[in-house]
């Protein structure tokens, strides 16, 4: 897990690519236009929305309570009355799948939303600033980014305090530097680029260049790194959770459910099969949302 | 160029500095007591009394920090308390088992990615390019440990063509080492295989577009020569500097994989010690981790400096 | 190689060249290609009969739950560590299947008439792995290492233990403060294991990472998180009951893995198999299954008095509710769910079928409508209070079994998975309402009560501390007569199981699963794996 999330280090690589963007008519609504004509990425939308409608809706939605237990039938295969069968202590996987998406949906966008919430505007301030400024953040990017991510994240959850919420931060928080060395290489290319230069001599100001002419083309690394970023949150929730740092039992997260489920891969393989797809599908589909969106934002890429 | 690859060495310094501390400092967040944690079920008095004397619990931080940096500096990276060996046998001992590791996990990872992201760029959003992106993403959504336990039931259970787990050093047998690192190497691999997938695609797609590949194409060259000859040597280099990079994580990073195969490696070393609150070990081998990481990074940035010197300004 | 004959280098390779490759060897270069490859061969077969006959039959390899920690008797902590002592380090006495006790280093005990001295006759002819002789210097060496040594776990279990006397090269003379019931059971276990003492005074700081005993197998390697190597000791005393050249024990923490390495024929035997996986394994015929109580128990630590927490709680603050606690559950369903009928009901420190099991207080029977009473003459018919879980899958199990069984009667519990190093410091500190926590056990009853109830002792976690039981729990410790200390036990468990600070829940079982040519294992309750007479036919 530690890996993924340091996987996605790409430095300064990531090729700068620069966009040269027209800031003129409706770019938002091009760029979506763009999007619609894109078949992976609709099906990548749908399956987001569809996940993000079973956890909203997971009370009305799922056939029985989560946390129901019963004696009678437990490691029960798939059947009529329970389609994906039951866990260790007779209770629906089906309907833990359903409430599972609530906590795994929000590991994922939660954290990478604090992780770009506090790397974006760091990265653009380093590459941006440069000199001491940078020397200082890119060194502690640096520091930070060789801690083994899980550790990063054990510690701090740890010191947090045990819960949902607090993992979450734990892991926006400790794949914040990733997010901080990819938005300030792609700045630091992209700054020294005609179009700024431009912006510069008509005496723009700078919080309005970092913002209006660097920040666009900043977006597309990100936006492939954040759908990467997902699947290592969704899983290091998982993580977090076995050490009794997320979501407490019995409440389900489809992390927990497949640690569980790991010990009963002899005999109860669709404890794990699953809560598996649903991970794999959540981050199949946000990564051809994000290949859709990446695309769909550069004006090079038609 | 002199002047800037100084600067970046001089620059390792204060980066193996701050990892210090920050390592150092992490530790005191996890809750818990370590000399109660290591004075194990018994809870003697005595023992828990000996071992925090003997960690300098009971000293302020910085001090005990001094302690541990002035130690460092002088090759000593203290003692596991909890099995009584000292931190740097326990870095060699592990060193080439991690490393061999590694090394096979990112070829795994490159002979995987690589062409995935390639045929997912040339052939976009075609049948090929969503197959390659569920191959690759399979490896990077799917727990590993799920993955290694299901390939152990196969391989090595019903099979028979591969040892479940445990590592056998290459001096003592170098086919059963060789086979007793296939599974936690593609394990490994498969996940970090679909992070260069989605970057070699990204990259691909970049240069696909670009004025000289345009012109070869023009040039009347055959795609396929276009795309492995023009094309892939311009998106590499960003690729190699991933691995580069990918390959200092791998150090560390390979915790639960180690686990499930029983690959005595650094990552499981350190998570080990982490729940053992074996402080020793922990800060020993996430300093040596990091610096090796620091290098590697900073390998990969002198190299991508080379080849773009757009950077330069 | 052109000092051989062509013909006999080249003729056995005949056999091994493919019909396709026949026509190489018609060729200029084929006879030295030949004699390059035969050789080749031959060195490989050499190497792999060479592997295979080491690595076969005469190497008997275990499966550990876990990672050991350090290998000095005096000093080690851990359970699991005990399992690899039982193959490196005799002690003076063991116990056997019914937990009697039976020489081993030593051959035969007294007391004195007051029951303070206890004289020991030891075994001759005895050697350490390093050839030092093992007498009654030695003993005494050890016993003082044991109380002296700075970090010695060992120094509580001995704490009676004034002096030790050699009365000649084979006997010793162990002088107590006060008579001390326990001392020959704590002999069995690590602070009855005898060190070589010209090693350890050699190595005092390192002596753990070497460990230089006299048990069937000596220390040869160890490499952390993978393996401990143990060899046959040429000399030792009992050498016809060991029948293997060589033991590894391999940590490998998951189950699942550890039954698929012995499934793929990597290990002849592991440990703690879980317990969703006995009735396949039965099922199949290819493997023994062994299955033995524990000597520990699972059990609800309640905070009654370690801090102010006890009386912020209803649970910790009013016996009745623990009671209806106690009485909303249902151990038969319990072992059943949780441990696949792996597992013993209990209510007690010992299990039922134990000679010190109180008969005076049997295990309840569940009783909702009476829990239910309970709570309402309490005044209190929904409490609700956190319940501190490890996290293994195991523990978390049981929680939310016990979660759901105490609901029906009132009950509202939050589970709080705790990682294990933060659990044990909440407990010290008393920041707990109620702690699932196992203990591994001891063979005399005494090391599973006297730190948990006798007031400010270490293990202590429910703040538990009555001059009664403190009273009652001294008395057993001084008296040596069975009958007699039963009856002690009696009184014990009629105040404390009143009170109950832990409410017992089951004893679990030592689940083991081993090679069915595996001949000779021996069932003992502490759960270690004695390797005398064990033997692969």
């Amino acid at each position: 897990m530690n890996s993924r999330a340091h996987s996605t280090v790409s430095g300064p690589l990531n090729g700068a690519t620069v966009v040269t963007a027209s800031h003129s008519d409706a770019p938002g609504r091009r760029a979506w236009r763009r999007l619609v004509r894109r078949r992976g990425a609709m099906l990548g939308l749908g399956f987001v929305i569809l996940f993000i409608i079973i956890a909203i809706f997971a009370p009305w939605l799922a056939p029985q309570d989560p946390v129901e237990t019963s004696w009678s039938a437990i490691r029960k295969a798939p059947s009529a009355a329970h389609w994906f069968g039951t866990d260790e202590l007779g209770r629906d996987v089906l309907s833990r799948v359903m409430w599972g998406a609530r906590a795994s949906l929000l590991a994922g966008l939660v954290s990478v939303s604090i992780s770009m919430a506090l790397g974006v505007p760091i990265g653009l301030l380093a590459g941006y600033a440069g000199g001491w400024t940078d020397g200082i953040i890119s060194r502690l990017t640096d520091s930070a980014l060789a801690l083994p991510f899980l550790i990063l994240a054990i510690a701090l959850a740890a010191f947090l305090g045990p819960s949902l919420i607090n993992a979450m931060i734990a892991i926006g928080v400790s794949a914040t530097p990733i997010f901080i060395r990819l938005t300030r290489a792609q700045v630091l290319a992209v700054k020294v680029e005609d179009f700024i230069e431009a912006a510069r001599a008509v005496g723009n100001p700078h919080w309005r260049i970092a913002l209006r002419h660097v920040l666009p083309n900043v977006l597309p690394p990100l936006i492939v790194q954040s759908t990467l970023a997902i699947a290592a949150a969704i899983i290091a929730e998982a993580s977090l959770s076995f050490l009794g740092l997320g979501q407490q039992p019995p409440a389900p997260s489809w992390g927990s459910m497949l640690n569980t489920a790991k010990n009963y891969v002899d005999n109860a393989p669709w404890m794990a099969i699953w809560p598996g797809l649903a991970i794999f599908l959540l981050v199949l589909s946000f990564n051809l949302l994000g290949d859709g969106l990446r695309d769909a934002l550069d004006p090079r890429h038609k | 160029m002199l002047s800037y690859f100084i600067k970046r060495l001089a620059a390792v310094i204060p980066t193996v500095f701050f990892v210090s501390v920050m390592i150092f400092s992490l530790q005191q967040l996890l809750p818990g007591d370590p000399a109660v944690i290591l004075a194990g079920e018994d809870q003697d008095q005595n023992t828990v009394a000996y071992l925090r004397e003997k960690m300098h619990l009971d000293e302020p931080l910085p001090v005990r920090y001094g302690y541990w940096i002035s130690g460092v500096m002088r090759g000593d990276f203290g003692e596991s308390l909890r099995i009584q060996q000292p931190v740097r046998q326990l870095i060699l001992d592990k060193l080439p088992v991690t490393l061999q590791l590694a090394a096979m996990a990112m070829m795994v990872a490159l002979l995987i990615g690589i062409p995935a992201g390639i045929v997912s760029a040339v052939a976009k959003d075609s049948a090929w390019d969503y197959l390659a992106n569920i191959f690759a993403l399979w490896g990077l959504s799917t727990p590993n440990f799920w993955l290694g336990i299901l390939m152990i039931l196969l391989f090595s259970v019903t099979l028979g063509w591969l040892p479940a787990s445990g590592y056998v050093s290459p001096g003592e047998d170098l086919k059963e080492n060789l086979l007793s690192m296939i599974m936690p190497a593609f394990v490994l691999g498969n996940a970090i295989a679909a992070v260069l997938m989605r970057h070699t695609r990204s990259a691909m797609l970049q240069v696909l577009n670009a004025d000289y590949v345009r012109t070869a194409r023009a040039k009347g060259l055959k795609e396929n020569k276009v795309v492995l000859k023009h094309a892939l040597r311009n998106a590499i280099m960003p690729i190699i500097t991933l691995g580069a990079l990918e390959f200092g994580t791998l150090l560390s990073g390979a915790v639960l994989r180690e686990q499930v195969f029983s690959i005595p490696g650094f990552g499981k070393l350190i998570v080990d010690a982490v729940f053992n609150r074996d402080y020793a070990v922990v800060q020993g081998v996430v300093l040596f981790t990091s610096t090796v990481y620091i290098v590697l990074n900073l390998l990969a940035d002198m190299a991508y400096f080379l080849v773009n010197p757009r950077l330069r300004g | 190689m052109s000092i051989l004959p062509r013909r006999l280098v080249a003729a056995p390779i005949d056999l091994s060249v493919p019909p396709w490759r026949a026509t190489s060897r018609t060729s200029r270069g084929a006879p030295l290609i030949a004699s390059i490859s035969v050789v080749a061969a031959a060195l490989l077969l050499f190497i792999v009969s060479f592997i295979s006959f080491s690595a076969s039959a005469q190497t008997l390899r275990i499966g550990l739950a876990e990672d050991p920690d350090v290998l000095d008797p005096t000093l080690a902590r851990s359970f699991v560590g005990r399992i690899v002592f039982a193959g490196l380090c005799d002690k003076l006495f063991d116990i056997d299947e019914k937990l009697g006790i039976v020489p081993q280093l030593a051959l035969s005990h007294q007391w004195s008439a007051d029951n303070k001295v206890l004289t020991l006759k030891l075994r001759p002819g005895v050697t350490f792995h390093d050839g030092e002789k093992f007498n009654a210097a030695a003993v005494k060496f050890n016993l003082e290492r044991h109380k002296n040594l700075p970090g010695s776990s060992r120094r509580g279990e001995l704490l009676p233990l004034t002096s030790v006397e050699v009365v000649d090269e084979m006997t010793v003379k162990l002088i107590l403060s006060a008579p001390f019931s326990p001392l020959l059971t704590v002999l069995t276990d690590r602070a009855g294991m005898m060190v070589s003492p010209k090693a350890a005074q050699a190595n005092p700081d390192s002596f753990g990472s070497k460990p230089v005993c006299s048990g069937p197998f000596k220390f040869a390697e160890r490499v952390a998180q993978d393996r401990i190597v143990l060899e046959r000791y040429a000399n030792y005393w009992d050498k016809s009951a060991i029948h293997f050249d060589k033991i590894i024990y391999q940590p490998i923490i998951d189950s699942t893995v550890r039954l698929a390495n012995l499934r793929a024929g990597q290990l002849d035997f592991i440990e703690r198999v879980a317990s969703n996986d006995i009735s396949g394994l039965k099922a199949e015929k290819k493997f023994n299954v062994a299955s033995i109580t524990e000597l520990g128990y699972q059990g609800i630590t309640i905070n009654t008095g370690k801090s102010d927490m006890a009386q912020k709680n209803p649970l910790g603050r009013d016996a009745r509710v623990r009671e209806a606690l106690e009485l909303s559950l249902d151990r038969g369903g319990i072992v059943q769910v949780a441990a696949d009928g792996e597992g013993e009901v209990g209510n007690q420190w010992v299990a039922p079928g134990s000679t010190y099991y109180a008969k005076n207080v049997p295990v309840p029977k569940r009783n909702i409508a009476r829990a239910k009473a309970l709570l309402k003459e309490a005044g209190i018919p929904n409490p609700s209070f956190t319940l501190m879980t490890p996290t293994t899958s195991d523990g978390q199990k049981v929680a939310q079994i016990i979660q759901a069984m105490a609901k029906e009667a009132g009950f509202d519990i939050k589970i709080q998975a705790t990682e294990f190093a933060t659990s044990l410091n909440l407990a010290d500190k008393g920041q707990f309402e109620a702690y699932l926590l196992n203990w591994s056990g001891r063979a005399d009853p005494d090391g599973n009560i006297f730190s948990f109830y006798a007031c400010k002792q270490p293990l202590n976690y429910p703040g538990y501390c009555k001059p009664e039981v403190d009273a009652l729990l001294n008395k057993s410790r001084s008296t040596l007569d069975v009958a007699q200390r039963s009856k002690i036990f009696e009184q014990i468990a009629a105040e404390v199981l009143k009170d109950r600070p832990i409410v017992y829940v089951y004893h679990r079982h030592w689940l083991w699963a081993y090679n069915k040519k595996l001949a000779g294992l021996r069932t003992i309750p502490d759960g270690l794996i004695r390797v005398q007479g064990l033997k692969m036919n």
